[in-house]
Formats: structure tokens, sequence, C-alpha cells
């Protein structure tokens, strides 16, 4: 062969591999609106920046005439590229070959970028587009899911770890998702489910569609397994390549910086109005959080799931910082079952990559229920309550309004290692409400009204403030709502350099 | 000259009256509601009184807690603003008697003004002309239907002691008659104490055109023009003017005398307003007198250099006019537009809530902005839903327009529903520039509801310019970002933008952002972040709020918001892949069109309704609003109970 001709050779085979499972799946595809595996490549990274690996790889399997059936790639693109100069490593299963079902090659695939991004320390996104097992390989198959586990486990607080969900993704299929820090879903075109809607049936006698079952809606309201849901593939990884930004490559490297003509002083008066009047009306803290961060730049991270707890990031000084803040619009702020569950793993997720934690706190208390004690929230709440005292990262936490009881603890509290604890004004730390305080403390009095309403008047004045609370230093400084930014910002500067290391332990024993 | 005034009042009228009585070297008392203890009036003012909780019947109505405010204060005035207790008289004779001074006309005026069947009988007196309708009282429903019928359809029912169009209702048949009438005497219990319900003639094609008039306690009084308010919607004036495009050198004087003889008759003193309804024949009738400051007035104030609370303070003060109607000469053009919380996309509803942001244009250059609020602050259901008024002053009726759009354009406002958009669509309409405006005007150049100002192919492209140039500066600034595997990359050049439902190519470099091969000389600066950015072409100015999202931006500029999305060339093909989605069908549901409380549910579960049936009554804003039936059906579920408070959206009722 001339040189020319193994050159031919070479680009001839590319275009095979590129082809995938041919023109006609490929425009099946599309017209389901998805876009194929390497076009949301294209679309995931800068420009001419993807760097294919493996794309000769083929199957192994001979058994069915499977030997008569080669694509190259095996149903999976897999590779490196950049998003905004920052190297990203990706694999992006292709749905028009074999239906993008998971082979051993087609796994083996998988582990090779994990490794390369887990010893370079990189971030890996998952596209995932997938029927599940190629049944005809059988416990081959499986083992390779198996693999893509172990490594999603060891990955797991070493590189950060990006799902996408376009497509199905059922059965086994669904766990390598669900250990990886974040998962995006796509709405009506993915599903995410251990079993179908056909198994479900058939066991349970329920009847139910894909989509209610384990579509991006489901998944992003209800089951709270997946983080955002978006309108279309285009949506889910432009936003995948502005949420990448605020990542850090691996648990080596600090978070990224990048400019910003945001001041780091700036002040909102606005905010000094934020907490009505009343203490029963709820306001939205996303208010706060758009007007401390730079930019009101705020990607928020399940926010249609467990509303009376808000997580997400945003930057201060270019730099990222995870948020966590209690809603009063829903539930009245209080920590629920799902508010914890979310809350403990984001914060968790914030220390493992050096993601400076700030914290903004109106909290009346835990959900009180019968559901919500049977169900555990004993365990879940302390999911949060263990993930805010084991977090070694910048604490800056800030009372807004009310930090009752228990709660209060949980918050990000001096008690718990919070490097900087501010109070509004308007802060209230308290055992409970003034309301229910008194009625414990002066039972006797219960029939007589003038007398309870005193001693409330009473009570709050000596503790519906934060005063009480930074007289035993448990806030460090009660500030005016309209300088939040800065004293985050200074406080942030000031905590950069912060060591804490907690005890050597092989690992933890997190309530799960 | 008084040492020290009290406003009874609050919001932009209250801080108007403060800034010239500060002019004046007067101090001023404020009063305020627990709804208000965090406003700029109370902020302005030397001194503020807490007068009561925030329903207006137990704070800013009460005769008794104002004087007492006076007297704890020693304030030895009281200007009422607009509203309140403005035009009552018994809080004028209350004040006289406790020797404290009324910026306002003689209590026997408010009086005879007051009451719209007294005023008309008066007006007729005097010699000036009024609309036909029933002068007296109207027993029930039958007595009304009987008189409607004598006067001939269309004729308007009014709450006697109502203004603003609260209580006022039209009737184009018996039908109407019968199904309002009893509401309108209930809204004139509910807002004014006074459930007088009077009937007359309705014309049509009408013009509103007021004058001003300004008296003193020496027997002087002079007009001041008129101002024109035929941009209603709901008979709440949207957009004022001064001068009227519609009335020439004659009329004006034959208005303003009249208007000046029904004030003699009475023995008028300090500000007031005589409207007349005009026909398109120039012919002009009577309305009512308004026994105070209007809302409107910055208008008069432009043209005739007159400032109007600095007048009445002044004859309050026994003072005489400086200068006598000859030395009133009218120049340049004033126009006026009512920031109102309510929402034009979603059939004007009131919108309350708070003012996440707040920042109104710059005032100078023939721009004034009156208000009473501050980013931070509340829109609340107890108090008017004006949040502003945007006043521009040119030399000519079509340069003030001009300044409102630029201005309008300016104006930053989130958090609640506002009418921005419709205000500077209302500038750009081609029939309200030609000053051939009824007060029809909204209603039929509007019969749909409003979907956003039209935006012509130009002003796509700009915008189009503009998306391209921020997506540039966003991508560049990510393009910064540390960590990076090598030199920082160039930001994308090449981009499509889709606007409008069509897709621009847009190139951006250093020399210009050129939009489909064609070069727009575009300058503009813009950080990411920033809110509102000004751009050129070629010296053109265009100001543009910017808000940016994970795939574009919404850009809000010339009376319409549009969702730009914005793609690097290299990936835009891809795009026509994505499916549109249909939003999902909310026919079926009656939704509560506003945060309000159900009064009345009108039906059941398995109940049939027609098409128009009234299903459920909802009370915001002190108005009862009929929610109908879009089309027939079966009620399948019952959502929502009467009693209920609920927000937007919540669902009333379900059908088959």
């Amino acid at each position: 062969m001339s040189n020319i001709e193994a050159l031919d050779l070479l680009e001839n085979k590319r275009e095979q591999a590129r082809m995938g499972g041919g023109q006609k799946r490929i425009d099946g595809q599309h017209a389901k609106g998805k876009l194929t595996a390497r076009e949301r490549l294209q679309v995931l990274f800068d420009e001419d920046s993807f760097e294919e690996l493996d794309m000769f790889v083929e199957h192994n399997c001979v058994d069915f005439d499977m030997q008569e059936q080669i694509v190259p790639g095996d149903g999976v693109v897999t590779g490196s590229g950049t998003i905004n100069g920052r190297l990203v490593y990706a694999y992006s299963q292709d749905f028009t070959v074999f239906g993008g079902s998971l082979s051993e090659r087609h796994a083996e695939k998988i582990c090779k970028v994990m490794d390369t991004a887990m010893k370079v320390g990189a971030p890996v996104i998952g596209l995932n587009d997938s029927g599940g097992a190629r049944i005809q390989e059988g416990v081959a198959s499986l083992g390779g899911y198996a693999e893509v586990f172990q490594r999603n486990v060891l990955a797991s607080g070493v590189v950060p770890q990006l799902s996408l969900i376009m497509g199905p993704c059922a059965g086994g299929a669904v766990y390598s998702p669900a250990m990886t820090d974040f998962i995006f879903m796509v709405k009506d075109s993915s599903y995410m489910f251990v079993t179908g809607p056909d198994v479900v049936k058939t066991v349970t006698n329920e009847v139910v569609t894909q989509e209610e079952l384990g579509g991006a809606v489901t998944h992003t309201t209800k089951s709270g397994v997946a983080d955002v849901a978006f309108e279309n593939d285009l949506e889910a990884l432009m936003a995948a390549r502005d949420f990448i930004d605020y990542l850090p490559a691996s648990n080596r490297e600090d978070p990224p910086e990048r400019p910003t003509a945001d001041a780091w002083d700036r002040e909102e008066p606005s905010l000094d109005t934020l907490i009505p009047a009343s203490a029963a009306m709820p306001y939205d803290m996303h208010e706060l959080i758009r007007k401390t961060v730079d930019e009101g730049d705020f990607f928020e991270i399940q926010p249609a799931h467990a509303g009376n707890i808000i997580i997400g990031f945003g930057r201060i000084e270019g730099r990222t910082v995870g948020i966590v803040a209690n809603q009063p619009t829903v539930l009245a702020g209080c920590l629920d079952i799902a508010a914890s569950k979310k809350g403990g793993r984001f914060v968790r997720f914030c220390d493992a990559f050096e993601i400076p934690i700030v914290t903004f706190v109106d909290v009346p208390g835990f959900l009180p229920g019968v559901g919500q004690e049977h169900n555990g929230i004993i365990k879940h709440g302390a999911k949060l309550l263990f993930a805010y005292a084991e977090a070694t990262v910048p604490k800056i936490t800030v009372i807004t309004r009310k930090a009752y009881g228990g709660a209060y603890d949980v918050m990000a509290s001096k008690h718990l290692r919070g490097d900087l604890n501010y109070a509004w004004p308007t802060a209230e730390i308290a055992v409970m409400g003034a309301k229910g305080a008194v009625e414990i403390i002066f039972r006797k009095d219960a029939g007589d009204p003038d007398k309870i309403a005193a001693k409330t008047k009473e009570y709050e004045d000596r503790f519906a403030n934060p005063f009480v609370a930074a007289s035993k230093g448990f806030i460090d400084e009660v500030i005016m709502p309209h300088s939040t930014r800065k004293r985050i910002a200074l406080g942030l500067r000031k905590l950069r350099n912060k060591q804490l290391e907690n005890p050597w332990k092989k690992h933890d024993n997190i309530p799960l | 000259m008084f040492k020290k005034i009290l406003i009874a009042n609050r919001g932009e009228i209250a801080c108007r009256v403060i800034r010239s009585a500060q002019k004046m070297g007067i101090a001023t008392v404020a009063v305020y509601s627990d709804a208000d203890a965090r406003s700029p009036h109370v902020e302005m003012a030397d001194e503020a009184v807490h007068i009561g909780p925030p329903p207006a019947a137990e704070s800013y109505l009460l005769a008794d807690k104002i004087i007492q405010a006076c007297k704890d204060t020693g304030a030895e005035a009281v200007h009422p603003g607009y509203g309140f207790l403005s035009e009552r008289e018994s809080f004028a004779k209350v004040l006289a008697e406790e020797g404290i001074a009324f910026i306002g006309p003689p209590p026997n005026a408010i009086a005879a003004m007051g009451d719209k069947i007294e005023s008309k009988k008066l007006a007729k007196k005097a010699g000036v002309s009024v609309v036909p309708g029933h002068v007296g009282e109207i027993d029930d429903t039958e007595h009304a239907v009987k008189i409607s019928g004598e006067i001939g359809y269309p004729v308007m029912m009014k709450a006697s002691a109502g203004g603003g169009g609260k209580g006022m209702r039209l009737a184009w048949n018996e039908k109407d008659v019968r199904e309002g009438f009893e509401a309108t005497k209930r809204e004139g219990l509910a807002s004014f104490g006074d459930d007088r319900v009077f009937i007359e003639k309705f014309i049509e094609q009408p013009r509103h055109i007021e004058i001003q008039i300004l008296g003193d306690q020496h027997g002087n009084i002079v007009y001041l023009g008129e101002r024109e308010c035929s941009i209603q919607r709901r008979h709440q004036k949207v957009v004022e003017e001064a001068p009227s495009p519609f009335v020439d050198e004659e009329m004006r004087k034959a208005m303003g005398e009249q208007a000046v003889a029904l004030a003699a008759a009475v023995d008028y003193h300090s500000a007031g307003t005589v409207e007349l309804i005009v026909g398109a024949d120039k012919s002009f009738y009577f309305l009512e007198m308004n026994t105070r400051l209007q809302v409107e007035h910055p208008v008069t104030e432009n043209i005739t250099g007159v400032d109007l609370v600095e007048q009445m303070i002044r004859v309050a003060a026994g003072e005489k006019l400086p200068f006598t109607q000859k030395d009133i000469a009218l120049n340049g053009w004033s126009v006026e537009n009512r920031v109102y919380a309510e929402d034009p996309y979603r059939g004007f509803l009131p919108s309350i809530g708070r003012l996440v942001r707040y920042s109104p244009p710059e005032e100078g250059a023939g721009v004034r902005v009156d208000d009473g609020v501050m980013e931070g602050g509340e829109v609340s259901m107890f108090y008017d839903p004006m949040i502003a008024k945007l006043i521009t002053y040119a030399e000519t009726r079509e340069a003030a327009i001009d300044l409102q759009i630029d201005a309008l354009d300016r104006f930053e406002l989130e958090g609640l529903g506002h009418n921005l958009d419709f205000l500077s669509a209302l500038m750009q309409h081609p029939r309200f520039r030609s000053g051939e405006i009824t007060t029809n005007f909204i209603a039929e150049e509007y019969p749909d509801g409003f979907e956003g100002a039209p935006a012509d192919a130009e002003l796509l492209k700009r915008l189009s310019a503009v998306a391209a140039f921020a997506a540039t500066a966003h991508s560049d600034r990510a393009r910064r970002v540390s960590g990076q595997l090598d030199g920082p990359l160039r930001p994308p050049a090449d981009w499509v933008v889709e606007i409008d439902g069509a897709a621009h190519e847009v190139h951006v470099d250093l020399e210009d952002v050129s939009v489909d091969e064609e070069a727009t000389g575009l300058s503009m600066a813009y950080a990411p972040g920033d809110r509102i950015v000004e751009a050129e072409f070629d010296g053109a100015p265009l100001t543009v709020k910017i808000k940016a999202g994970r795939y574009g931006f919404m850009l809000t500029a010339r009376g319409a918001s549009h969702v730009v999305r914005v793609l690097p060339k290299r990936i835009a093909h891809l795009a026509q892949h994505m499916i549109e989605k249909e939003p999902p069908d909310l026919s079926k549901y009656l939704l509560c069109p506003m945060p309000g409380l159900i009064t009345a549910l009108h039906v059941g579960e398995g109940d049939k309704v027609e098409a128009g049936q009234p299903l459920a009554v909802v009370e915001a804003m002190k108005m009862e609003n009929i929610l109908r039936a879009e089309k027939a059906g079966i009620v399948s579920k019952v959502e929502a109970a009467e009693g209920d408070s609920l927000a937007a959206d919540d669902v009333i009722l379900e059908f088959e």
C-alpha cells in the first residue's frame, strides 16, 4: 500500500466510523429532536478541540451472528477536548449503533477515558443515550457495567463527574449516572428507571408512561434523582459548558477563576428591606442570592425539587462558591427529608472539591409530621448536619431571619466550625419561635391570654434578635443587609489559605 | 407663610408636595401606615407620624389621626394630595374648626362639586352644558333600567362619590344594567362609603379634556390651559398631555372661561380641575369638577411654568396669585405616562409585589419622574397601583413623545407586572402620534389585549447585533478562565441569532457588527452583568435592557421583550433538529387571573356552563372581577372555595 493509499484508508475508515449506524438512523435520531453522539460533542466542546480516541474499537461478540455486524467505535464516542480552554474528558453513547447498547468493548472505552481523566485530573462528562445492555453479549455486558460503576466510585471526589441523560437509560445502566456528581436530563426525549412501564404493569399493575415513570420532569421534581431538566439537547449541552466553568478540574486543583467587572464591594440598599415587616410573610431568597453573587449569575441545581432549600453555584470575585439557602416561600423554609438530602449531598460535593460554601439561613426548624418521622427524618436530617460538620472548606454563614432549634445548629452554625457567622439585624436565633417557647415555659398560664401575650412580647424582645447569640460569640458580627456581598467577598479573601484537617480515618460513616 | 405643613397622603404625591415645601423653606410632616414605614415619603419629610395599620380606612382616611398628628407636630396646614381625604368636605371643615389651614378649596366648594348629582345641577345653573342624564337618586335595579331606557343606551352607571375609574360601569343594554347596577353600588360602598349611583348618557367617540384652574382667597381665578387625558383604560387615565392636540385657541378660551365661571359660582380657591367630555364636533360637556390637585398636574406645570403645589400652599396661606389670566402663556408640549403595577400581557391584571429592581431614567433634559417608591419597596394591595409618573417636556408634541420612548427604554422595573412596554407601544402608535385619539383608543386599538409593541425589521436587526455583541463579550470572558490547556482562545466571531422566529447571521469584529452581511455601525460597551446597554447605530441611540440566559438573552426595547437565541455559527445548524414544544393547554382550567380573594363561586361540580356565563368573582384591589366561561363546557372539578385567597394562576375550576 502506498503512502497516499494508507492516508486515504485512514480517511475512509474515519468516514465510516463517523457515519455511526448510517444515515437512516441518524435521520431517525434527528426526527426525535435528538442530536447524534458526535454532534453533541461538537456542541459541548470548543471549536475543533475534541480529540476522539478508540475510533476503531469493535465488539468481540460472535454469538447470534454478531460478527457480521461490526460498526467501528461500537456505539460510543470517547475522547477529550476543551471547554473554554479547560481539559475535559467525555464519552457519548451513539444510539444509532446497536441502540447505543453497552458491550464489553463499549464499556472498556468508557473505562479508558475515566482512567485517563483520573490520572491527569480532569472532569468526565457522560452523554447517555443507550438502550441498555448488549443482550447478545450476556454477562460480558454486565461485567462492563460493573467496570464503569467501579470507576465512577473511585473517581467520586477526585474529578467532577457530570451525566447528561439524552435518551433512554434503563436497568442497571442508571447506576452509573446515579453515582456521578450531577445529572442533567432532556425533557421528553430522556428517561431513567430501573424497571420500565411494562415490567411495572406486570408486577404491580400500575399503568404509567415512560415520561411519568422516569422522565426529566419526574426526576427533577418528584424523585430528585436528576438535577436540572432542559428543553432540548442544545440547551442541555450549552448549560453543561457553563456548569463546567464553575468546577475545578480535580480535587488537586483550586476552583477556576475568571475576571468580572462586578465590584467586590457592591452595595445593595434594597436588601435592607428584603425581610418583610411581618415574621409570617415569606420572601424570595433568590433575590438575596442574585444580589450577592457576581453579575447576578446563579446556577441553581435541583430548582424544582425540595424548593425549601436552594443550592447551586455562583461566583464571588470570579471564584466559584457553593450557595446553600433556606427558602421561606416553600414550606416556610423548613428542613425536611428531601431538603436535607439535597443540601447534604451538595455540601459534600463542595467540600470534596475545595469550593467554599456560603449559607443563607432562614429556617424555622425541621418539618413536623408523621410522614417525616416514619420516613426517617432523623437519619436524613443528620445527612445535612454531618455534611456541614465534616466540611473543612471555608464556610461563611449569614442568618437573615429565623434560626430556630436544631435547624440552627445544622445550617453551618459556629459550632460546626463555621468560619464567619454573620447575622442581619433581623435575625432571630432561638430555640424556637416566641409563641411556642412561651407556651412551654409558662404552661401554667395557658388559660390567661393577656399574660401569654405579655410573656410572648417579653420573649421576643429578649431573643428575637441576633444579639443574644452574638453575646456568646455564636455570631461573629451583625451586619447590614446591604453590605452582605462585601462582607462575604472580604471573608472569602481572608479564608483563601484556610487549613483544617479532619482526623485520619479510612472513611467516615455518614448516616445513609 | 406656614412654617410647617403636614401631608396627609403617601407615595409619589406626598413626595411631590414635600419637594415644593422644601423649596419654599417649609418644614414637612409625613404620615404613614404600617405598610409605608419604609417608604420614601417618610424618609424625605422632616418628621413622620405613624397613623395606623395598612388599610386606608384605618389610617390615611382617619381625619382624627391626621388632626392629632398636626397637633403633636405643630403643623399649621395640611396638604391632602389626591384621593384619601382630599375631597371630603367634613375633613376640610374639621380642620377649619381646629384652626389648621387646609391646602385646598373651601369646604362648601368641595361639597358642591364632590357630589356628582349636585355638581351637575350647579353646572347647569352656571350655564355650563352637561351630558344628558338622570339627576337624582335611583332606588333599585328596576328604577335604573327604567331611567336607562329613557336616556337611551349606551349609558354609564357611576358611583356618586366615585372617581379614578372605580365604581363605574358601562351598560350597552338592559342586561348590562341588571347585571352591573348592584355591583356598582357595592363598589361605591366599599370604596367610598356611599352606595348612591347615577346614570347618564354615554357619549361615543369622546375625548376627555380638562381645564386646570387656580384661584386665590381674594376672588382671583385663572385657567392654566387644558390637559387631554383621552388615553384611558376602563376609565383609568394612562397617558395625559398638555396642551391637547384637539383644542384651538378659541375653544380653549371658551372652555377656560366656563370653568372659571363655574369655580366662581362656588367661591372656589386653590387648584381645581374641570373635566369635560368633548365630542368630535368640538362640543364639550361638563363631567365633573375635581376639587384637588390632579395626578396629571405636572404636564400643566411644564407648559405654564407654574408650580401648582407651591401656589396651593401660598393661596392657603392667604397670598394673592402672582399672575393674572393674561400672564398665562403655554409653551412647548408635555406628556405624562402613568407607570402602573398591572400586566398588559395578562389582560392588564393588577399586580402586587416587591420592586426587586427599580431604577427610573435620569431626570433632566426634558425628563421628570414623580415617584414615591424605591428599589426594594413594595407595591401592596392596599393602595393605588400607580408606581410612578414619567413626564417629558419638549418644544413639540412629537419631540415630547420621542423623549418618552427613550425614557421608557431606560426605565428598569422588575419584580412585578408593569405596563412599561404598553406605554412605549402607545407612544409609538401611529394613531396616537397623529393626535386622532378618543377615550376608546385603547379598547379599539388593542381589542385582543396586548402582546408587545410590533418590532420592525430594522429594530430586529439592531437587536440581533446587540445580542451577538453581548454573546461575544460573554464568550470572551469565559475564555479568560484560569487553568486552560493552552493560551486563551478567541471568542467566536460568527453567530446565528434567532429573534422573533427569524435567524440572522451576525459577524462581530473590532471594526463593526454586521447582520446578514450588512454593516450596522454599532458602537456599544457591554460587560457581563450589565442590565442596560446604551447602543448607537451610526450615531442613532438605542437603549436596550438585557438579561443573560444560558442560551441567549432577553432583550427589551421599544415596548417589547424579545427572547433571543444566540449560537456560534459552527453549531447553529443543529438547532433545526430541535423540536419546538407546544405550551400546555390551559383552556380546560379557570385560573385565578390575579392575586385576590374569591368572593363568589357561581358553579359547582357537574354544572353545565355557557360561554360568557359568570363563574366566579375575584376581588382584588377593591375591584370585583367577574370571571366568565370562555366557552361552553361542564365543570369537572372545583379546586377553590369562596373565601379562599389565591395567587395568580391558581386553579379555580377544571372543565371536562
